[in-house]
This record gives C-alpha cells, sequence and structure tokens, in this order.
C-alpha cells in the first residue's frame, strides 16, 4: 500500500506542479497516471509542438515543460503510479480517502487531487457490429505481452506510429504479421516507414492496402477478419489469431464520473472562490479537469489552481498549524532528500 | 469603429437538429470554435487537441458545395485513422472562418 499526503491523479503539468507547492509546505505526494509515462497530453499527443503562452517562457517545447517540471520537483521525491488507472474512491474515515487502480495498486492519502485534464487516455475502438465478444479473445488494443504473440499468426490495423512499430517488432516474434490500413499512406516516422517497407519486400509482413477490416468472426475466440478493398470492393477472408487495431487513443473521464462528483460539461465541478476544493471534502480538482465561471483550460491557470489547492490541502492535513507564505528567493528549496537550494548570501564586508 | 464581418453558417448538430448563427470573419476563428462557442456540441467532446489535428473530435461533413474539399497534410493523415469519414469530410478545426464560407452548410459528425 501506498501512503502519501496528497494523492494526485493525473501526471500532466497541473498535477506535476502541485507536487513542487506541496513540497514548499512540507506535503508529500504521490502520482497516478493511466500513460505509462508523466506529461499528460504534452507527451502523449504534442511533445514537439512549441507553446507560448507559459509566463516568462517566450517559447517552450511542450516536452520540455514537461521536462523542467520534473527536475523542478525532483527535491521533493514524488512518488509515481504509472500505466494505471484511478478506478475506485473509498473514504476510509475524515482523514483517510483509499484510491485502488484498475491493476488493484492501493494508495492512501488524506487529500485526493484529481489533475486528470481531459481524462485518461483510452484506446479508439474500431466499429464493428461484435466487436466487444471478442475482446481478450484474440482481439487486443494494445501490445502488453509481446511473447504472447510467438508462433502466433497477428493482423495489425492502423497507418500511425504504433501500428508501423509493432508490426516491426512483432514480425521477428509472430509467426505471421499482416497490417491492414484504409490508405495507401502510413502517417509516421520515415524510418519506421522504410522498415516495413523492407520488411514488406523480405515476406516478414504482409500488407493490405487500402483495405479495412469490416468484420470479426469466431465461436468463443477470435478465428477470422473480413477484409474489404477501398479500391475495389475487393472482400477477403484472414484467418488468424490476434487482431490488434491500433487507432490511437482518445481522452475519457472514465472512472471518475462515478465518484459521486458533480459533473458539468465533462468536467468536475469546484468552488472557484476559494481552493478548488469538489463537492466531497478533501477531494480537488485541479487544471483542465474542472469547471467554474470563467473557466479556461490553459496551464498556467492550472498552476495557480494546484497553488491554492495545496494551501487549502495544508489546512486540512494540519489544522492545528499555522501557515504563512514563504517566497522561495527568501526561504529556498529544502528537498526531502536532503538538498538544498538557496539564494547566495549578501556579503557584509567593509571596503577599507 | 471597425464593423465586424460576419458570415451565415449552418451547422447541424449530432441530433440532427439544425442551426443558423452568425460566425465573425475578424476574430482569428476556425469553425471548430465557432461550434463551441454557439455550445452545439457537448464540452469535452469537441475540439479536444485544442484545434492540432492531433485528434478527430471536431470531424464535420460540408454539405453545401463550397470550395472546402482540400485537406491540409495532418488532417488526411488524422482523417485517415478516423471513423465514419466520408468524401467530404473536414476536421472542422481546420477550417478558418472568413468571408468566402457565407452560407455554408455542415453536419458535425458523431462521436467516435
Amino acid at each position: 500500500m501506498i501512503q502519501t499526503d496528497i494523492l494526485i491523479i493525473g501526471a500532466g503539468p497541473t498535477g506535476l506542479f502541485a507536487v513542487f507547492e506541496a513540497g514548499l509546505l512540507k506535503l508529500k505526494c504521490h502520482i497516478i497516471d493511466a500513460l505509462p509515462q508523466a506529461g499528460g497530453q504534452l507527451s502523449e499527443l504534442y511533445p514537439k509542438k512549441p507553446i507560448y503562452d507559459i509566463p516568462g517562457y517566450p517559447e517552450v517545447g511542450a516536452q520540455e515543460l514537461v521536462d523542467n517540471l520534473m527536475e523542478q520537483i525532483k527535491p521533493f521525491q514524488p512518488g509515481f503510479t504509472l500505466g494505471e488507472r484511478a478506478e475506485k474512491i473509498t473514504k476510509i474515515d475524515d482523514k483517510l480517502f483509499e484510491v485502488v487502480t484498475d491493476k488493484g495498486t492501493v494508495h492512501r492519502a488524506a487529500v485526493v487531487a484529481i489533475a486528470g485534464g481531459l481524462g485518461s487516455f483510452e484506446p479508439r475502438k474500431p466499429q464493428l457490429p461484435n466487436i466487444e465478444q471478442f475482446e481478450d479473445k484474440g482481439l487486443l488494443y494494445m501490445v502488453k505481452n509481446p511473447a504472447q504473440f510467438k508462433d502466433k499468426r497477428v493482423v495489425i490495423a492502423g497507418g500511425g506510429d504504433s501500428a508501423l512499430d509493432w508490426s516491426i517488432y512483432l514480425s521477428d516474434i509472430a509467426a505471421e504479421v499482416v497490417l491492414v490500413h484504409r490508405r495507401n499512406e502510413f502517417r509516421g516516422a520515415l524510418d519506421s516507414v522504410e522498415k516495413v517497407q523492407d520488411l514488406k519486400s523480405a515476406g516478414k509482413i504482409k500488407l493490405y492496402t487500402p483495405y479495412e477490416v469490416t468484420k470479426i468472426e469466431g465461436d468463443i475466440q477470435l478465428k477470422s477478419l473480413r477484409l474489404k478493398s477501398n479500391q475495389t470492393e475487393t472482400e477477403l477472408d484472414l484467418e488468424t489469431d490476434f487482431f490488434i487495431p491500433l487507432f490511437g487513443l482518445t481522452p475519457k473521464l472514465g472512472p471518475i464520473a462515478n465518484w459521486g462528483l458533480e459533473i458539468e460539461k465533462n468536467a468536475i465541478k469546484v468552488d472557484n472562490t476559494l481552493d478548488y476544493q469538489t463537492n466531497i471534502p478533501g477531494i480537488y480538482a485541479i487544471g483542465d479537469v474542472n469547471t467554474y465561471p470563467g473557466k479556461l483550460k490553459l496551464i498556467l491557470c492550472g498552476f495557480h489552481e494546484a497553488t491554492l489547492m495545496c494551501q487549502s490541502a495544508f489546512a486540512r492535513i494540519h489544522p492545528d498549524k499555522r501557515n504563512v507564505l514563504k517566497y522561495t528567493t527568501v526561504g529556498g528549496i529544502n528537498g526531502f532528500d536532503g538538498s538544498v537550494k538557496q539564494a547566495p548570501k549578501a556579503v557584509v564586508k567593509t571596503i577599507d | 469603429m471597425i464593423v465586424s464581418k460576419e458570415v451565415r453558417i449552418q451547422i447541424t448538430d449530432r441530433n440532427g437538429t439544425s442551426h443558423e448563427v452568425m460566425a465573425p470573419t475578424d476574430l482569428n476563428m476556425n469553425l471548430m470554435e465557432v461550434i463551441r462557442s454557439f455550445e452545439l456540441a457537448e464540452e469535452g467532446t469537441i475540439g479536444i487537441c485544442g484545434g492540432m489535428a492531433m485528434c478527430a473530435s471536431c470531424q464535420c461533413y460540408v454539405l453545401s458545395d463550397h470550395d472546402l474539399l482540400h485537406r491540409g497534410d495532418e488532417e488526411e493523415a488524422m482523417l485517415s485513422e478516423a471513423f465514419n469519414v466520408r468524401e467530404n469530410s473536414r476536421l472542422s478545426c481546420q477550417i478558418p472562418i472568413n468571408e468566402a464560407l457565407e452560407n455554408l452548410h455542415i453536419e458535425i459528425a458523431q462521436e467516435d
């Protein structure tokens, strides 16, 4: 079991910065994120794109901002549960929440701060009539355990980087790899496209373009796929052991929507006059995931919200302690790792 | 005083209801933003990536015969992976509002 002061859900810029503000108040944080890496949308959707409205940065790359935030919060030693989605919340008592992920990891904290952005990123499912019936019965939306494809036949659908990269990777493991894409053009890193071209020429990957999977067949286990050409309308059936559609990720609010929080316009309602607390005392929502009159979904607003949330969390965790705002220039940074950052002392000395 | 120009656009929402809106040509807006500003699709279900052609949540169909069927490269790539794509599909975030759009008629595609 993981125990901390503030449990943050979402490792985007707002969640990361909350660790810093909490650290200044000597509160420890742990972050859960469904993605395998920190950074949220910035790392997942647009790592190389520039951002122009971070105060003090005329221009900063999205991933660069994430890297900087990670560096900034390092002294406060945040814990991470990555690649897991926060699923269930239970109020143990007035001072303790328990959050369990889809993989069963248990976290306990006095305060929960939801910094979930647009929600957790989930695979986009192709619109095939009986698709759900074959999920985990030969149909997978992501590759977690490549070894399971050893000597099996695999059909991958999609035209982006993940479809290309997994086709390349699995061509070494699986008995047969078929890549289906509805266009002739692939959108991906040039070397991945070229590698697939080479593997196709070498007979290690079979390519069907411009084709689409239109039907899944099988009894309990998936057995075959119907493919249809987008050019000639020709249809063919392909026997396979696995079908992996890779059509990217889309954010969904997910289980958080069922936590008893007040939701409006796909966002969590909070008290913006004070501390961004939700209708459940002790649970806060900060950044893009919240809503209030005049809400702007901007990173800089998320930073502000995170800061006020931490002040309120402190009062909640230490009701008997007084707190006074300290400037980092004056007080410096005292990391939980023992590191100290401080403004250099002015020299007081007489000049003869 | 600057007289702001507006164009008339007909937007069919995801429930099939048609709305006529006046969209400003001088606010550097795109069609996805117009749809959001008039709240014609539920917040959180449109323009998820913010208008970078990196999701297909703002997909629309161009119903009138405006010359809008030329997609950009990134848009084309995104639409090649989206669902419910038709000949007349566009990402509305990639359509800037200008005077040529007078009497445009679009339909917002279903969520995927």
